[in-house]
């Protein structure tokens, strides 16, 4: 029987330095799903705020398709949808290609979609709180609209929409352990594999859960630090 | 620099009329709308191209037994939830230091992992204390996936729920108690009576919210082989490749989320109809 210790020390012993590749996975995947989400989540959230009915309705289709859906089916659709899809097309030039889609990029696609359906929500609200005497006094000193929106209503919005995009950041954080499902070596799966070959599952996922909530407290730590300077810059104006 | 922007301002002096004819957004929002309307018709025309008569005969029983699983799994995890959160929200809303703090550390907890980490927590993890639920006799109650999840689901719902619970008590003015005190009323009578028919208006939209995560959240459990509307969407590709297993999974899942969403705003438009003005 190895001690715990042995078990969670780092090297070929230990199981510490596998489950910081998973670390590293997950927070990459996070990272670099978020300003894919948050740009595709700002430009539904502007048909959606839009006159124009018609961009109304395709934005508000596309929340309801991807906040309706359950992450890890919108992950499974398309990884072997693409898989499908992209062998599908390959097959027109060489019947006998196959295709292997990247597990990586299909989770962050997917998260995406869903941080982006969720984030529009957040930035529509933060739109409706924005008084319209703004863009009219924008427009009134001379502002295109283009200039109005970047240099009077954006430094306003993601002042307004801060507190509900930090709360969608946790939420992506613990949505990334989904992908361990497709295959992608995060900490859920590190653990679990782990947790296998060593028989002592209670103690590998505990750590993961706990590693978890160790990214949330640092995440909260960084998004006052934010929080707090973005409040400074409203003091001094 | 400044001759520029007065250039400027005086082209732009007013603010830009309401836009007729064609104007640049009304083309891209027909073009988006019609992306989704190709999109849509191209997963109805697949559908209908990729019909086997066969497959579904064979599926879709299972589809359904599938959605029983799931909503079984939902509605008992919510109601123990809901049992459950009373306490916590009671801890968490006390003076005592200690008590509060416990109820805190629960609600971060759960709050703050993955629900699939919590339940393979539960379900692989406990293997490691056989012994003693032997001892106690809920080996056997552990050892089904379901009930790992519904344990996994109750605790992680309860804490979210003794959050919209506490915020809901919270946000009912504290003249409220005291003027049902002054009207001698005991602490329970003005939480029955005066206090949570006040809450549960603002608690409504959050429960429901919190309704539809968990039915979306209840997907995961296809990965500890229980076979809810997704375990069984997730055996019928294995077994058959076919892609419109997903499709068919994805357009109940899509039924039941905007079923509720609706139901919610109904109920909640109706519940509020003496505030209304």
């Amino acid at each position: 029987m190895q001690s715990v210790w042995t078990l969670l020390s780092w090297g070929p012993e230990g199981w510490l330095d596998d489950i910081a590749y998973g670390v590293f996975i997950t927070v990459s995947l996070a990272a670099a799903t978020l300003p894919l989400g948050l740009v595709i989540g700002f430009l539904v959230a502007l048909a959606k705020q839009s006159n124009e009915p018609s961009l109304r309705l395709a934005g508000n289709i596309y929340t309801t398709i991807f906040r309706g859906l359950p992450e890890l089916l919108t992950l499974f659709m398309i990884f072997y949808g693409a898989q499908i899809g992209i062998q599908q097309l390959m097959r027109l030039y060489d019947p006998t290609a196959a295709v292997e889609v990247n597990a990586f990029v299909s989770g962050m696609i997917a998260l995406g979609v869903v941080f982006s359906s969720y984030a529009s929500e957040v930035f529509l609200s933060a739109f409706r709180a924005i008084p319209k005497g703004q863009y009219e006094g924008g427009y009134s000193v001379g502002l295109s609209g283009w200039q109005t929106m970047r240099l009077v209503v954006l430094p306003q919005l993601v002042r307004i929409a801060l507190p509900g995009l930090a709360n969608l950041w946790l939420i992506l954080l613990k949505d990334t352990a989904l992908v361990s499902a497709i295959g992608l070596t995060d900490i859920l799966r590190q653990a679990g594999v782990a947790a296998r070959v060593t028989k002592h599952a209670f103690l590998f996922f505990g750590v993961a859960a706990l590693i978890y909530l160790l990214l949330a407290i640092i995440s909260s730590f960084g998004i006052n630090a934010i929080e707090r300077a973005v409040g400074r810059q409203q003091v001094q104006r | 620099m400044s001759a520029a922007a007065a250039d400027v301002a005086t082209k732009v002096e007013k603010p830009p009329a309401i836009p007729h004819g064609w104007p640049r957004q009304r083309i891209l929002g027909y073009a988006l709308v019609c992306v989704w309307i190709a999109f849509l018709a191209g997963i109805a025309a697949y559908l209908v191209v990729a019909w086997n008569g066969e497959l579904f005969a064979k599926y879709a029983p299972s589809y359904v037994t599938g959605l029983g699983v799931t909503l079984l799994l939902v509605a008992i995890s919510i109601v123990l939830g809901a049992i459950l959160s009373v306490p916590i929200a009671y801890a968490r809303m006390s003076r005592n230091r200690f008590l509060s703090g416990l109820a805190y550390a629960y609600v971060y907890f759960f709050r703050g992992t993955p629900l699939l980490a919590q339940t393979f927590l539960v379900y692989y993890g406990v293997g490691s204390f056989r012994p003693q639920l032997d001892m106690i006799g809920l080996w056997g109650f552990f050892r089904e996936a379901f009930n790992c999840a519904i344990f996994a689901f109750s605790l992680n719902t309860a804490a979210y729920q003794a959050e919209i619970l506490r915020g809901a008590i919270e946000s009912v003015p504290r003249g409220q108690w005291e003027g049902a005190a002054s009207l001698g009323l005991h602490k329970l009578q003005t939480m029955w009576k005066i206090i949570l028919p006040q809450a549960l208006i603002v608690a409504l939209r959050p429960y429901g919210n919190e309704i539809i995560l968990m039915i979306k959240g209840s997907a995961i459990v296809a990965i500890i082989t229980v076979y809810d509307l997704m375990g069984i969407t997730k055996l019928t590709y294995s077994r058959t490749f076919d892609f419109q297993s997903y499709v068919w999974a994805a357009i109940i899942y899509l039924i039941i989320v905007e079923t509720l969403r609706h139901a919610v705003e109904w109920i909640e438009r109706r519940i509020t109809i003496h505030l209304q003005r």
